[in-house]
């Protein structure tokens, strides 16, 4: 696996406990209570769509699934609300894998933010449903700070697999 | 291998395609949804995993507590002083109520045994700080820095010094979820102090709550306070809830009531919450209730809490 598919800097493989921690540390930050303040990233969401793209066989929908039920509960929002968003971000996310990671991080951004509105769409859209308030055309200001965490985020995530460069006169690459 | 075609081997067996399991997810979400917000069949669950999650909670809320109290640390002198005239000022207030209030209830009490009418509602009340807004986007929700464990329970009024603001939805070990009166599903069941007409009050959302299926004619007029009418079973009766500022004649016959809720719904910090020492006693089953005689339910159901219903 290379960084993007043009790089020719070959990674180590993704720990399955450095997966799980930052799982763990996305969802201690969603945990965060920041109130009504507009803007706040979906931190699990960034963090749930990088490794569906970078691991599909290793994180996908289940992964989703019971992350969003967690999500759920620390938000006291309904049970099921984020599981339904990010199981759908994860199987687009896994559907998009290919062709996002022939693009530099700026566009990977700009290809996952319809994603990200997406699920959004589908939380106010059940929400509605069920009979609550239209939260404000603010809250989905967050899809777009989440866009924006895409590039630190996935290089923060990314250094861990990088090895330092050898260069060998025998190796090609 | 079987007749009709090949079946792939099982190096490249992975299970049902994507799109299968991305069926089966969504509608096991869907099934949660439903049985959460239709049926509250999942309040177990979501108190047993809030228990399992509560240290992530902890360290998350750890920064935000610790600005909090650092905010307060740092008030200013002035801030304080002032502060602390307006309590001695509210203090001395609340004193003379007080001395009027422990007599008044004195009385009261021997008035009723000389009645002989049941004991008034015992009410039971805890202290509580409200530590943020919750994070749903979706519900005018706040929680409280008090639980299960200090006794708060599910449907208590809460109070702060000048009316209530809301009720309590949730109740965690250690916190408790209150939904404030500006929810759009929060509902109470209210009385015009004047004129003792009784009427359920909505929250909106944003705005001030309103006031419905109260008929074209009733009387209540701009100004008059509404309070708790306790015929809920649950609210004590008596609390100030809100006052009304605009009464106008609305097609359907019922008049369009707004009010403007008396406690501090969206600033208040410090809290109280009240509700009733025991829970009064279940309706009236129709199934065995006799038509006429002495022993009909209504009289039972006046009397002392003896099986308490849902």
């Amino acid at each position: 696996m290379q960084p993007t598919h043009r790089s020719n800097r070959i990674l180590q493989p993704a720990k399955t406990w450095f997966i799980h921690f930052s799982l763990l540390v996305a969802l201690t930050l969603n945990y965060v209570p920041t109130g009504r303040l507009v803007g706040v990233p979906d931190w699990v969401a960034v963090v749930l769509m990088f490794w569906c793209i970078r691991e599909p066989a290793r994180v996908g929908m289940g992964v989703a699934l019971v992350v969003g039920v967690l999500v759920d509960i620390g938000h006291g929002a309904a049970l099921g609300q984020h599981a339904l968003a990010y199981v759908v971000l994860a199987y687009l996310a896994s559907a998009v894998a290919r062709r996002v990671l022939w693009f530099p991080s700026p566009q990977q951004a700009l290809q996952i933010l319809p994603l990200l509105l997406l699920s959004q769409g589908i939380m106010v859209g059940v929400r509605l449903l069920a009979g609550a308030e239209f939260p404000g055309w603010a809250y989905f200001v967050s899809s777009f700070t989440s866009a924006l965490l895409w590039m630190p985020a996935s290089f923060l995530l990314l250094l861990p697999q990088y090895q330092p460069v050898e260069r060998d006169e025998n190796r090609p690459i | 291998m079987s007749l009709v075609g090949h079946s792939s081997p099982p190096v490249f067996n992975r299970g049902p395609s994507p799109f299968t399991r991305f069926l089966v997810l969504v509608s096991i979400c869907l099934v949660m949804l439903v049985a959460d917000l239709r049926f509250r069949y999942l309040e177990v669950v979501r108190q047993t995993l809030t228990v399992v999650m509560h240290p992530v909670q902890l360290i998350a809320a750890a920064p935000v507590d610790f600005v909090r109290d650092a905010t307060v640390y740092f008030a200013t002198l002035v801030e304080v002083q002032l502060e602390n005239a307006e309590l001695r000022r509210s203090q001395l207030q609340a004193a003379q109520r007080l001395l009027r209030f422990e007599q008044l209830e004195r009385e009261n009490a021997h008035l009723r045994r000389l009645m002989e009418m049941a004991d008034s509602v015992g009410v039971k009340s805890v202290a509580s700080d409200i530590l943020y807004d919750a994070p749903d986007p979706f519900a005018r929700k706040v929680i409280l820095n008090r639980g299960a464990r200090d006794g708060v329970t599910p449907g208590f009024a809460v109070v702060d010094t000048d009316g209530m603001i809301g009720q309590v939805s949730r109740v965690y070990p250690v916190q408790a979820e209150v939904t404030l009166l500006s929810d759009k599903n929060q509902a109470v069941p209210v009385q015009v102090q004047r004129s003792g007409l009784r009427g359920v009050l909505f929250g909106n959302g944003k705005g001030p709550l309103q006031l419905r299926f109260i008929l074209e004619g009733s009387d209540i007029k701009v100004g008059d306070q509404l309070v708790t009418s306790g015929l809920d079973g649950i609210f004590l009766a008596g609390l100030p809830v809100a006052r009304v500022i605009e009464v106008e004649p609305d097609d359907d016959g019922f008049m369009r009531i707004m009010a403007d809720p008396i406690g501090r719904v969206d600033r208040a910090i410090q809290v109280l919450v009240l509700g009733r020492e025991t829970l009064p006693p279940g309706r009236p089953d129709p199934r065995t209730a006799t038509l006429s005689g002495p022993e009909s339910p209504l009289v039972e159901a006046g009397g002392p809490a003896e099986e308490q219903g849902d």
